[in-house]
Parts: C-alpha cells; sequence; structure tokens
C-alpha cells in the first residue's frame, strides 16, 4: 500500500473504520478543524461531518463520561486524549465504569470504544506530556491495552481495536508520529499478537511502541559485535501474547525488557514474573528490565538522560551475558 | 492553670453546652420559586403553565400514582427490614423520595432513557424492573441483575455523578439517530439523569452540564435535593440554590415540591416534552427530603436533629396525595384497603424472594470481563476451576 508515517497510518486506518461503520465516530479536542494537535485527525472532520467527528469542550472526564453514553446508545466512540499527562482527569470513568460495565452487566451491556492516547517522551515537552502510564491500565481487568511501533501496525492496529467489542486504550508513540514505513496489504496478525520483528540466538529484547526502533537498533549493533539478538514487539500490553514471549526465550535463554515508563511496578515486572515461570529451567541468567528512573519525567534537558536508549540496552545485554 | 488549658477546657464544655441548647433549626422551605400543585394538606394550588399538563391525566393513572407510591415505599420498608436481618448487605431507602421518584418516572415515555443513582427504586419500579433485581447488588449476589436496555434503565451507578455524563453521552447518540424534534411521538426521545444534592459539587456533573448545554442535548437534570448528603447539609455544598446552577450552564432550571407527585410529574412532563422537541436540556431541582439514613449503615441521628425530621413529616408526599384522591372522590376506602393488600402481598414476593435467591456460580466471575476471549481470564479460570476440584468430596 505504499510508505507512509504513523501518524498518516492512524489517519488512514480511522478513516477506513469510519467508512466501513457509519455508527463509529471520533470525540476529542482540537480534532476537526484543526486536524488534532498532532494532525492525526486531519481532514477528517471536513469529510464526515461535525457529528462524526466531535470538537467537544476541554474536559476529559466530560470526553471519556459522554463517549460510554454514545457507546451504550450503539456507537462506536473512538476517543482522542491529547497527551498521555492529561488522561487522569478521566482515570475514574475509565477505571470504574469503561473497564467494569461489562462485568457488573452481567455481559448485558458492551462499551466498544478505543481510546487513543499520545504515549512517552522525547519531543522535548513541557511537564505532562510525556509520560508512559500504560502499567495504570494493563492493572485494570476489563481493559485491553495496545501500542503500535510503526505505520503498518498503525494503519491496521487502529482498525482492529475499532473493530473489538471490548475497551481498548490505544497508545501511540509520539516521538515516532513521523517515522515512515511501508504498509502491509493485509493484516499479517490479531490485535493482541506480539511481532518478532528481528530473529536471533542469544538474547530476546522485549519492547513496545517507541522503543521497539531503540531495540532494533540495539541488535544491529550488536550484530557487529557479533552478538544476535532477538527483537519482540509485544505490540498488545494486555493481554499479554505469552506463548510467543515464552518460544523466544526458551530459545534465547536470556531476556532484557526495555519501556520509557519507570521500571517498579511496571510491565517489564510483570514479564520478568511470568518468564520466570514460564522459562525457569532455559534461563541462563537473569531477567534484566532497562526503563526510566523512578523518578518523575524530568525535564526536557534531561529526558535523554531518563529515557532508555541504545547503549542502555546494549550494556543490560552485556550483563546478561555475562552471566 | 494556664491560658491553654482554660481555652483546651472551654472548647469542650462550651461545644457540649451548644449542643444541648441549640434552638430547633429553621428548617428550609423551597420558597416562593418552588412550582407546588398540592400542598403538605392535600390542597390543590392552580398553576397557570402547569394545571393543563395535570388535567390530561385520567382517574386511573392519577389512582396509579398513588398504587406506586405506597408500594415502593413498601419495598423500601420490606429491604429494610431485610438488612437488619442479615439478609442484604445494605439497603439504601428512598423513603420520603417516593413523589420524586414516582411523579418523574411516570413522566417518561417507553423509549426515554434513564440513568439512576443506586437510590432510585421508585424509578425502577415506574420502568418495570423487578424490585427483586434491585435486591441482587444490596445482598452481594451481584453488582446490577437487570438488562438495562429491557427497561431503558441503567445499571445503578454508585460512583456519585458519574452518570450525568452517561446520560448526556447517551442523548447526544440520540441526537444523531434523528429521534430528537421530529414530532413522531414513537420516535422522538427524552433522557433522564437521577442524581442528587451532593453530586452537585462533583466535577462530573459540572461537566456533564457543560456537554448538555453546549450540544443541546435532549437530557433532562433530575436532582433529588433531598437535604443531605450523607452527614452534610446543603450549605456544604452550595452557596445558591442548586436550581439557579442552570443559568450559568445557559439552560432553564426550575425547582419543583419533591413531595408532590402531582408537580413533579408536570415538571419533569413538561422538561422531557421540550428535551425531545430539540429545545435541549432543563435542570430541575426536586425539593424533598430523606427521611431515613443515608443508608442502613448511617447514623444520622449524630448530624440532625429530630426536630427537622418531625417538619418533613408534615410535608409527607403520600399523605397528601392521599387527602387530595379522596377529597376530589377520585379513590375511596376501598381503594386505599386494595393497594395496602396489593403492598402486603409484594413484600412478600420481595421477601421470599430474597431469601431464595441463589447465590451466584463462582466459575462465573471470570466470563463477564470482556467479550471477547482472553487468554489470561481462561487460564486463571481453569487454575480456578481445578483448584476448587482438588478438594475432597468436590464435584
Amino acid at each position: 500500500m505504499g510508505a507512509t508515517t504513523i501518524a498518516k497510518g492512524i489517519n488512514n486506518g480511522l478513516r477506513a473504520a469510519m467508512d466501513k461503520d457509519a455508527r463509529v465516530l471520533l470525540m476529542g479536542e482540537d480534532i476537526g478543524k484543526l486536524g488534532g494537535v498532532f494532525r492525526v485527525t486531519e481532514g477528517l472532520q471536513k469529510d464526515f461531518g461535525e457529528d462524526r467527528v466531535i470538537d467537544t469542550p476541554l474536559a476529559e472526564a466530560g470526553i471519556v463520561g459522554t463517549a460510554i453514553g454514545m457507546a451504550l446508545r450503539g456507537y462506536r466512540p473512538v476517543v482522542e486524549i491529547q497527551f498521555d499527562g492529561f488522561v487522569y482527569p478521566a482515570f475514574d470513568h475509565i477505571i470504574s465504569q469503561v473497564a467494569k460495565m461489562h462485568a457488573r452487566s452481567l455481559s448485558k451491556v458492551r462499551l466498544p470504544m478505543v481510546i487513543r492516547i499520545p504515549v512517552g517522551g522525547g519531543i522535548g515537552a513541557v511537564e505532562h506530556h510525556s509520560e508512559s502510564n500504560e502499567a495504570y491500565f494493563t492493572h485494570t481487568a476489563g481493559l485491553r491495552v495496545v501500542c503500535c511501533s510503526n505505520p503498518s501496525d498503525a494503519y491496521w492496529m487502529i482498525q482492529q481495536a475499532i473493530e473489538t467489542d471490548d475497551p481498548v486504550i490505544f497508545y501511540e508513540p509520539k516521538r515516532r508520529y513521523w517515522d515512515k514505513g511501508e504498509v502491509a496489504e493485509s493484516a499479517d496478525l490479531g490485535l493482541f499478537d506480539a511481532r518478532v520483528c528481528r530473529s536471533g540466538t542469544d538474547v530476546t529484547l522485549l519492547a513496545y511502541g517507541p522503543m521497539v526502533k531503540t531495540c532494533l537498533q540495539a541488535a544491529e549493533a550488536a550484530e557487529a559485535e557479533g552478538k544476535s539478538l532477538e527483537v519482540i514487539d509485544l505490540r498488545s500490553l494486555s493481554p499479554i501474547d505469552v506463548p510467543t514471549v515464552v518460544e523466544s526465550v526458551r530459545k534465547t535463554g536470556r531476556a532484557v525488557i526495555v519501556h520509557e515508563a519507570p521500571t517498579f511496578g511496571g510491565l517489564g515486572g510483570e514479564l520478568a514474573a511470568t518468564i520466570a515461570e514460564e522459562c525457569f529451567y532455559s534461563l541462563e541468567a537473569p531477567v534484566l528490565r532497562v526503563g526510566g528512573y523512578n523518578i518523575p519525567y524530568p525535564p526536557a534537558k534531561l529526558e535523554e538522560e531518563f529515557l532508555p536508549d541504545l547503549d542502555r540496552v546494549l550494556d543490560a545485554v552485556d550483563r546478561s551475558l555475562a552471566h | 492553670m494556664s491560658d491553654i488549658d482554660v481555652a483546651a477546657t472551654d472548647a469542650v464544655s462550651i461545644s457540649e453546652f451548644d449542643r444541648l441548647t441549640a434552638p430547633v433549626p429553621a428548617v428550609q422551605d423551597g420558597g416562593p420559586e418552588m412550582i407546588q400543585l398540592l400542598t403538605p394538606e392535600g390542597q390543590r394550588v392552580p398553576n397557570a403553565d402547569y394545571d393543563a399538563l395535570v388535567a390530561t391525566l385520567g382517574d386511573d393513572e392519577l389512582r396509579g400514582f398513588y398504587r406506586d407510591l405506597v408500594l415502593i415505599r413498601r419495598v423500601d420498608a420490606e429491604a429494610t427490614a431485610l438488612q437488619r436481618q442479615g439478609e442484604l448487605g445494605i439497603w439504601a431507602s428512598l423513603l420520603g423520595q417516593e413523589a420524586a421518584q414516582v411523579g418523574s418516572g411516570r413522566a417518561l415515555k417507553p423509549q426515554d432513557y434513564a440513568f439512576p443513582t443506586y437510590r432510585e427504586h421508585g424509578v425502577a419500579w415506574c420502568r418495570g424492573v423487578d424490585p427483586l433485581n434491585l435486591l441482587g447488588l444490596f445482598r452481594g449476589v451481584n453488582h446490577g441483575g437487570w438488562d438495562p436496555n429491557e427497561k431503558n434503565f441503567h445499571l445503578y451507578t454508585i460512583v456519585i455523578g458519574a452518570q450525568t455524563l452517561h446520560a448526556t453521552g447517551y442523548a447526544m447518540g440520540v441526537q444523531r439517530d434523528g429521534a430528537v424534534g421530529t414530532g413522531d411521538e414513537q420516535r422522538d426521545t427524552a433522557v433522564i439523569a437521577y442524581f442528587g444534592d451532593g453530586a452537585t459539587s462533583q466535577g462530573d456533573v459540572s461537566e456533564a452540564l457543560v456537554f448538555a448545554g453546549v450540544t443541546n442535548a435532549p437530557v433532562v437534570f433530575f436532582c433529588q435535593n433531598n437535604q443531605w448528603a450523607i452527614s452534610e447539609p446543603n450549605d456544604k455544598q452550595t452557596r445558591v440554590p442548586l436550581y439557579q446552577r442552570a443559568s450559568g450552564f445557559g439552560f432553564p432550571g426550575i425547582r419543583v415540591d419533591g413531595n408532590d407527585v402531582l408537580a413533579v410529574y408536570a415538571v419533569t412532563r413538561a422538561a422531557l416534552d421540550s428535551a425531545r422537541s430539540g429545545q435541549g436540556p432543563t435542570f430541575i431541582e426536586a425539593f424533598t427530603y430523606r427521611m431515613g439514613a443515608h443508608t442502613t449503615s448511617d447514623d444520622p441521628t449524630k448530624y440532625r436533629v429530630s426536630a427537622e425530621v418531625e417538619v418533613w413529616k408534615h410535608r409527607d408526599p403520600i399523605e397528601r396525595f392521599k387527602a387530595w384522591l379522596a377529597h376530589e372522590g377520585k379513590a375511596d376506602h376501598e381503594f386505599f384497603a386494595a393497594v395496602e393488600r396489593e403492598a402486603d402481598e409484594l413484600a412478600v414476593h420481595v421477601r421470599e424472594g430474597c431469601l431464595s435467591m441463589p447465590d451466584p456460580v463462582a466459575t462465573e466471575m471470570f466470563d463477564h470481563v470482556y467479550v471477547e476471549s482472553h487468554p489470561l481470564v481462561a487460564k486463571e479460570r481453569a487454575e480456578f476451576t481445578a483448584y476448587q476440584a482438588s478438594f475432597e468430596g468436590a464435584h
């Protein structure tokens, strides 16, 4: 289908979903004429009208709360939260209503909605614009949480998320919005499947979203030093595609988990525990985590030190291989 | 004795003295702006704006209102008794608020949709939800046992005020379905959001009023001001009468006597008609009183005086309506006695149904988390089943 960016891939995916199903509508701040602060919804209001691409009042609880009502009426709302750090006013509705409505109603009520959140740092922004808060949502039963890392997945995964009858938190790696790549002719994986994006034999790198590219670069650099790294893009953070992870780690015997989020209480801990349970007799080294430090996201001048990069990933690889 | 000691000692004794000698507080009434069609004594007050809406009600419907009021009060009393006997974990009583709920509930059309709090037993009754279905939640059997789309009555929402946003979003969906302002009485649809005086302090409620205002959504905000948010009186929540909040959001607000079933019916009916016809939202403050505790876990004697409750007893919603029906010759002793008998039967239904309610099947707690299959839930369900089966004598 040709090359495009992640931002445009999502835009095209939203367009395809809206073409296919008249019940799909978009809600968010500045998503109409402006096309969103990242231009992900550019042109959609012009083509689908103000009733389907809704510029909402500036109130995140209100956006998610009314989206719930829309879904109860039979619509399939796709909500845009402008930045990761602005989702918290809507947190109550996501945790107490969106996640629990199906269970509360004993399966009588469905909330097929998608909450899109640009995630992560590396864009030199002011406070609250660079957070990785996925663990709050993966910790909450009733939600599904996914994160795309390339234009093809962006295009296909947003459509799959919209078609899912469960609520989906859809993370978009904001610093990679403008990365280009080829878009596949069809969805080659299910929404909740992990992808082995580079095969290797020595160490498994587990990543998602913005850190997939970092890990692929690390694997490239390691190859020059004669080390063979396998890179897995988890894609789905809840549920986790455990079989793909386990198969890889049983093969390599070593795992390094990489995410921007602080490590304490993060998804890496869950992955490490799962690997310990499932791959114990195959492990050659402790499972290691590379993540943000356990501090509030620092000012932009310090974010390069805070965020995992190629060198920190390779350092962890070396520590793993030292065992 | 130091100054500090004196102050500390006095603080305790003065506070105790104040408590013991406090005058009976002036019990709030709704003021001249409150719409009232029946006085507490049951006398009809003419009202040019609303008389026509009440005039359309036939005697059967009026007697039906009375029946609703009595039956739901009886359900409430039975549920309170069941809680006291350990059969319910908790119960939120609607005692005193029957007219607010029945008057508004009976103003709804079948296609309208109601979003309740956890105290809307009277509205549930009007929507045709079996009271037994309400009990499951309070017995700990489920979190809501009815199909919301069967009766257009959403599940009880426990997080205060959250449902006002759901109602507004639902109403925005109604707009997109073209079910507003068509003039087709079967099609045009309104949504009603129930909440209390305490909820008006929640940000969600303000956001709902914003969204409804700017979208002109067909939603009625029905605030039962029962004077108390658990232990906090109105003046801890607001500096202005609650109905006046609406003007800041750009739509009408109105205060109605919440203990007057006729007035509540008329005011709600007008607001719903307005919403259905495309005129947008209305905020209704139903001025009423929570005669009982917040829930069965609460002790209102710690924060309010019995003299206040006594004043409100004289404003009882059922007594005034009964007096008016009798005076107008719309109902006789035989009718009132028949309703009492029906209430007794309903109480038996509630009690027996509660006692025979089956406990939930444990594995089913895994079955409703997601619509589509989920590997972690499936894994844990299998582990749970195997664990349960591992006990001797398990089957």
